[in-house]
């Protein structure tokens, strides 16, 4: 009778403690790394102290794998996911996740309207952007002190030989090989819609197939380059930026052709917190938030009036981040926007053509 | 038992009539013995089952089944059929080749209508898609469209998106609205299937299934011989030495065994990379140099991907002239390379051109033997994967030849030995076909795993080291293509079990023998 109490009252205080606990922490998932740490200095932290709620933070490696399986397993665990502009685009079409009313966002600092202060890739029906990144090429300027310039000299074996880390992906890879052939940034889709466009990006990968080492995850080129793996790899911006001012490396990035993107704030359909998540979700995304996060990673914050705001790197009073920024106005001249419709119509079959080539020896 | 018991009772031989009276036996209370062992029986085989019943359930419901839907997720995907109803009716009762009839029309708007207020219109795109790529923006951007197209509404449906027009991409939708299908299993194969039914090869840049089939048997061959190359001294070792020292090995067999994949695999990236361990060492010992001499006998220079800190300074310096030997004048002298210390004692001794010179003849020089300090590419290739797999998998083959090896007393080889054999003989003729049981157990166990290797050529397989399974893993997290990921899988299992069929024929599977 004893022990029957004891379990009793023992499975109560679990529930009791569940339900606590399910009352005031969110889920929040996004890609770790420097990436996530960025995200819980400028979001969690201030969001939690502001609201006395708690946030489980997971990493996950994108795609909207899991989420689907969630949402189709009717039993969804996460409150929010960082995705990118294409998985967000293709999740709300497939119902994945919830619509969120862009009306209900805050106005900027400076008092514009939420709609007019975002850029224009950031609001989408389902999300809601927070940083602009973007695919650059970055070398070791210690290896090589008269580094490469132009994204031509990225596919140029004859003048700057060694291997090359490329992302294992078509995306950003095709564009980047079309601009080295010469064609301008605003003509690279229409290009790439044709059958021949593809062949001739392909042909411009196939001049350094040899010396290519694919990499996967966002944390892999730094360290490629670290180790002397390669001599040149393109990289998402801010990880290079961050070996740079946080490990003092040697590299440099060369922002010609840099394929700029962004990634966005979703909720899954069903999420258990859905209310929270959206707060969370309108906080983190407020003009001062996202500046606050680009003293921590060099991305771009997704609001314009955000943009005054951007200081100097966080460990660095002397090290200013605007210049160090996917938009800065030098770095942006040869920019290529993600065709995220391009890539949505094309992905499978691209993706196909691109894993036949790379298998085939 | 039962039946063997019945003879006995109801014997051929006459039985004097004085004794009991022929017919079954009976027990006390009068019930036939037969049938009362029957139920004895029963009681003992049911409580026997209910011990396994756990086990058989929870393999039922986490392996079996899974395994079942998910197979047959590779031949049915009604994500079409589901949502757009009317629009499947008529297609499907089209025949594939003629015109589009204006009904298949209507039907296909009153679907998209219907969709487009479920907000299930992104899942019939994804699905058709598929088949054909870039039909999605068509549905998606049609659909927005749908509600304000008025008869006739073929033409509504061309202006809306010209790709309408076009029989291929009706035919896609044919493939698609097809809930039972073999289109993945084909596609799994590198097949096509129609619309109009017929099946043809995947075109020629697309077809990789196959090709990726072979390469993960041949790395899975690869993986098995050279386990059981190495790992069959290790064993004999194992059982041979006195218990001390075996005991010491054993723990030195086990220790990587209980240590994770995932830091084995990345272990073997520090030991192997360009600048690591094993490239150091035969840089410094020189060993690199007769490593690139044997090999280009059959390779050119640069096919054999190898690195090198001098050809980088080299190049750096032909490409850079005086700013290059400069930055490499201003380096920390135990820092340079060779190729680097002469040319920037040329450099410092007659100038830049004099550097430039130096950096010229060291290029001709290297194209007959190299710049001696070159590295080789031993990983994120096939050699990278077959490396770390024939490590991570070496215990599953040595533990159970040492469990064989084990049981194998000595005194045979003593004996063959008495009686003439050579070392070699003996072994041959005597040790070897003892082991042959463990060897079979080993390789299965090894082979089977290996095929469905996925973290390590994941990790270090760059391009040519992937197998058929990180495909697998691309379809299931990627392309969200769960239907190809199934079909994919479907073939492997099937593939795997076939040849567990032929090891069944050949070397026979109560031969194997795990201890």
């Amino acid at each position: 009778m004893k022990l029957k109490t004891l379990l009793l009252g023992a499975a109560a205080a679990a529930v009791a403690a569940g339900s606590a606990i399910a009352e005031e922490s969110i889920t929040v998932v996004s890609w770790g790394g420097a990436y996530t740490k960025s995200q819980v200095e400028a979001y969690h932290k201030p969001w939690m102290a502001n609201t006395g709620n708690k946030i489980i933070s997971e990493d996950y490696n994108g795609g909207l794998a899991e989420v689907k399986a969630q949402v189709e397993a009717g039993n969804v665990t996460w409150d929010i996911v960082d995705v990118e502009l294409s998985d967000a685009i293709r999740g709300c079409d497939e119902g994945l996740f919830e619509e969120i009313d862009h009306d209900s966002l805050p106005a900027g600092a400076d008092g514009t309207p939420a709609k007019e202060d975002f850029i224009g890739l950031a609001l989408h029906d389902c999300a809601v952007a927070n940083i602009v990144w973007s695919t650059i090429f970055a070398y070791d300027s210690s290896v090589m002190p008269e580094g490469p310039t132009t994204i031509g000299d990225f596919f140029d074996l004859a003048k700057f030989p060694g291997k090359r880390g490329l992302r294992k992906s078509p995306k950003a890879n095709l564009e980047m090989a079309l601009s080295a052939d010469g064609v301008p940034a605003d003509k690279i889709y229409e290009v790439l819609s044709t059958p021949e466009g593809v062949d001739r990006a392909f042909a411009m990968l196939d001049k350094i197939k040899s010396e290519v080492v694919w990499w996967e995850a966002g944390a892999q080129p730094p360290q490629l380059l670290a180790d002397g793996e390669v001599v040149l790899t393109t990289a998402y911006n801010g990880r290079i930026f961050n070996a740079i001012a946080g490990e003092d490396k040697p590299f440099v990035i060369v922002w010609d052709a840099q394929v700029f993107d962004v990634d966005l704030w979703a909720i899954p359909k069903g999420a258990p917190n859905k209310d929270l998540a959206l707060d969370f979700l309108k906080f983190s995304t407020a003009t001062e938030q996202l500046a606050a996060q680009a003293a921590w990673i060099s991305y771009g914050p997704a609001r314009l009036s955000s943009n005054a705001l951007v200081a100097s790197y966080h460990s660095k009073p002397d090290l200013d981040m605007k210049p160090h920024m996917p938009t800065a106005p030098a770095n942006f001249k040869t920019a290529i926007a993600n065709g995220f419709e391009f890539w949505a119509d094309n992905q499978d079959e691209l993706n196909e053509r691109f894993n036949t080539w790379l298998a085939a020896n | 038992m039962v039946d063997q018991t019945a003879p006995v009772v109801t014997g051929t031989r006459p039985e004097p009539a004085a004794q009991k009276p022929s017919g079954p036996l009976v027990a006390a209370d009068g019930t036939p013995l037969k049938r009362r062992l029957d139920q004895a029986m029963r009681v003992s085989r049911w409580r026997a089952f209910g011990l396994v019943a756990p086990l058989l359930a929870f393999i039922l419901a986490v392996l079996i089944i899974p395994i079942i839907i998910f197979m047959g997720r590779g031949a049915y995907n009604p994500v079409y059929a589901e949502r757009m109803p009317a629009s499947t009716e008529a297609i499907l009762a089209w025949d594939g080749n003629s015109p589009v009839t204006e009904e298949m029309a209507a039907a296909m708007v009153a679907d998209l209508v219907v969709a487009r207020e479920d907000k299930t219109i992104g899942k019939v795109a994804t699905r058709v898609n598929q088949e054909l790529s870039g039909t999605r923006s068509m549905f998606t951007s049609t659909a927005r469209k749908a509600q304000k197209i008025e008869p006739p509404f073929l033409e509504g449906l061309i202006d809306a998106n010209k790709k309408w027009a076009s029989i291929e991409t009706w035919q896609a939708i044919r493939v698609a609205a097809t809930s039972v299908t073999p289109a993945y299993y084909l596609a799994a194969l590198d097949f096509k299937y129609s619309g109009d039914g017929s099946v043809s090869r995947q075109h020629e840049d697309r077809r990789i299934h196959v090709t990726l089939f072979l390469r993960t048997l041949e790395i899975a061959a690869i993986v098995t011989l050279g386990a059981l190359v190495l790992g069959y001294p290790v064993a004999w070792l194992l059982a041979n030495l006195q218990a001390r020292h075996a005991n010491l090995l054993l723990i030195l067999v086990l220790l990587p065994f209980w240590t994770s994949i995932l830091v084995r695999t990345t272990a073997w990236i520090a030991m192997l990379q360009g600048q690591g361990v094993v490239n150091d060492l035969m840089v410094f010992s020189g060993a690199n140099d007769v490593v690139l001499q044997i090999a280009l006998i059959f390779n050119e220079y640069k096919d054999l991907t190898v690195t090198s800190l001098c050809a980088n300074d080299v190049n750096g310096v032909m490409s850079g002239g005086e700013k290059a030997l400069q930055s490499l004048s201003g380096q920390a002298e135990d820092g340079r390379t060779s190729c680097a210390a002469s040319m920037v004692s040329a450099f410092q001794a007659g100038g830049a051109q004099a550097g430039v010179a130096e950096a010229e003849r060291l290029a001709e020089q290297s194209k007959s033997w190299g710049f001696g300090d070159e590295r080789f590419s031993l990983i994120y290739n096939k050699l990278g994967t077959l490396i770390a797999m024939i490590h991570i998998l070496m215990p599953f083959m040595i533990l159970p030849l040492y469990s064989v090896m084990k049981t194998i007393p000595p005194t045979y080889l003593r004996a063959a030995k008495s009686l003439g054999a050579s070392n070699w003989t003996a072994f041959w003729r005597v040790y070897f076909p003892n082991t042959i049981s463990g060897i079979g157990a080993g390789g299965l166990l090894v082979f089977i795993l290996a095929i469905g290797y996925y973290i390590t050529p994941a990790l270090v397989g760059g391009q040519d080291g992937q197998m058929i399974s990180n495909f697998i893993d691309f379809h299931m997290r990627r392309s969200l293509n769960w239907s190809l990921a199934a079909a994919l899988g479907g073939v492997l299992l099937i593939f795997v079990m076939f040849l567990y069929w032929i090891y069944d024929r050949v070397v026979g599977i109560d031969k194997m023998k795990l201890g």
